[in-house]
């Protein structure tokens, strides 16, 4: 018989907020994590619009042999993990006596690789380029770094599925638990902010140029978006059997009943409605609810012309009358990429914890897809108990999660 | 820069890099336990001391180079 996985811990990270109080009262009261970063102009960019969080200084809680191999990518993911952990109730003496997993999602790396490259060029000498950058260049290098520092001995791998990569893991992890390979596995996904590793995304004019309103640029839905706005941070989500949540007295949160997957097989950027509507439907399949139960769709909407009217027509086509709210985070943290999968679902717990479902901001006027759609453009005060989160990536890749409260 | 000069550099840049005080490092003191190298440490060791002092210093030199005043000798051989 399959085992049922739970989420016993959260831990975020982002530009709404450095824990789970912080981001839950950004998203209670509106809160948008979006700047205009002038440094940016100055390089070149189309649109100088971003996400903003500090990087986290780990002097005092890492060494600096540990903190050498870190790109930004991996501090963040460093904090949000610690938080998870401690949230799970999980300290070191367990981590050191079972076997526990880690699936994270990221696809990129771009500042060391750059950064080596330059000191390559410059100096011809590859020494100076130090002994962390090849570490911190490679797209394991979130799961390389923490499944050291955490002295992790189970599943250790990195998932790079684009912008579904964190979605991904979560459903990956929640598949190993369910088979019996794992009792718990450490899931998440992580994101650089820096101008070099979203230049060439830039180039490809898929940001938002309402420079002048940063705040209103990520618009999800709206009739008159024009881009997305990229952010990034991390999250990190705790899933593991039922019977081993039981068994150690773990604070049972919620548990994930489906995880769909499709690949669009089509275009490259562009998204199709046939794939994400797949997914969807794997999803539902697989948790075993009808769709009247699910009370809350998190979108992946990024608020790119074609990307959200495909999603609006793929909801739309499973969800048919029903009609729960139907909203996009993004409009707060512009699109967290590899982390957004985990992160949405780190927000879409918080508010279903909290009966609440933030506003889709930004939502002024919908367009002939999303007017179909139950969008709101204030906050619900609400208790649901179920909610689905979707995200899409590059090259097709769909991933989809429900998740049930307990 | 004459021999207490780079001395002093010297132990004042290796302390920031490998964050110790300044105090622990003495001419006769072992570079790699105090410093607490392992062989990928040991890399950023030399790329420092290349960076700031100019000295490249080779993979058959380095074994030699075990103390501190070692590695004054070193650097101010190649000055």
């Amino acid at each position: 018989m399959e085992r049922r996985v739970v989420i016993t811990g959260m831990g975020i990270y982002s530009c709404l907020g450095a824990d789970l109080d912080q981001v839950r009262d950004s998203l209670y009261t509106g809160k948008s994590g979006i700047i205009f970063d002038p440094t940016r102009k100055e390089m070149g960019f189309r649109s100088a619009l971003t996400s903003h969080l500090e990087v986290p200084d780990l002097k005092k809680q890492l060494s600096r042999s540990q903190r050498v191999y870190m790109p930004e990518q991996a501090k963040y993911a460093y904090a949000a993990t610690k938080q998870a952990l401690e949230h799970a109730g999980l300290d070191q003496d367990y981590l050191d006596r079972n076997e526990i997993g880690l699936l994270y999602g990221n696809d990129s790396s771009a500042d060391a690789v750059v950064k080596s490259v330059d000191t390559m060029r410059e100096k011809k000498d590859t020494t100076l380029v130090g002994s962390g950058a090849i570490f911190q260049s490679m797209n394991s290098t979130v799961t390389m770094n923490l499944s050291c520092i955490f002295k992790l001995r189970g599943m250790n791998l990195t998932v790079s599925g684009a912008c579904a990569s964190g979605s991904h893991a979560i459903g990956l992890g929640a598949l190993l638990i369910r088979q019996g390979l794992q009792d718990c596995v450490i899931c998440g996904g992580a994101q650089e902010v820096n101008p070099f590793s979203i230049g060439s995304f830039d180039g490809i004019s898929a940001f938002s140029t309402r420079e002048h309103e940063p705040t209103k640029a990520s618009r999800p839905f709206d009739r008159d978006r024009d881009g997305l706005v990229p952010g990034g941070g991390a999250a990190t989500v705790i899933i593991e059997s039922y019977e081993s949540a039981v068994r150690r007295g773990a604070p049972i949160l919620a548990e994930v009943l489906g995880y769909g997957f499709s690949s669009n097989g089509d275009h490259i950027s562009n998204p199709n409605v046939d794939g994400p509507s797949r997914s969807l439907l794997m999803a539902i399949r697989q948790s075993g609810i009808p769709i009247n139960e699910i009370g809350y769709i998190n979108a992946h909407a990024t608020s790119t012309p074609v990307g959200d009217k495909n999603e609006a027509k793929a909801i739309h086509n499973v969800f048919g009358n029903h009609k729960p709210e139907v909203a996009s985070t993004k409009c707060f943290t512009g699109h967290e990429m590899w982390m957004a999968g985990a992160s949405e679902v780190v927000y879409s717990m918080l508010m279903m914890k909290n009966d609440f479902i933030a506003a889709n901001l930004n939502f002024e006027n919908p367009d002939e897809d999303s007017v179909h759609l139950n969008i709101p453009a204030e906050r619900v005060e609400k208790k649901f108990d179920t909610f689905l989160s979707n995200s899409f990536g590059f090259g097709g890749t769909n991933s989809s999660l429900i998740i049930r409260n307990l | 820069m004459n021999r207490e000069e780079l001395e002093e550099k010297v132990n004042e840049v290796l302390a920031e890099e490998f964050e110790i005080e300044v105090e622990d490092i003495t001419p006769d003191a072992n570079i790699k336990s105090t410093l607490m190298l392992d062989s990928l440490s040991l890399v950023d060791m030399v790329a420092l001391i290349e960076s700031e002092f100019g000295v490249k210093i080779k993979g058959t030199e380095v074994t030699s180079i075990l103390t501190f005043e070692n590695l004054y000798d070193f650097i101010e051989s190649k000055n």
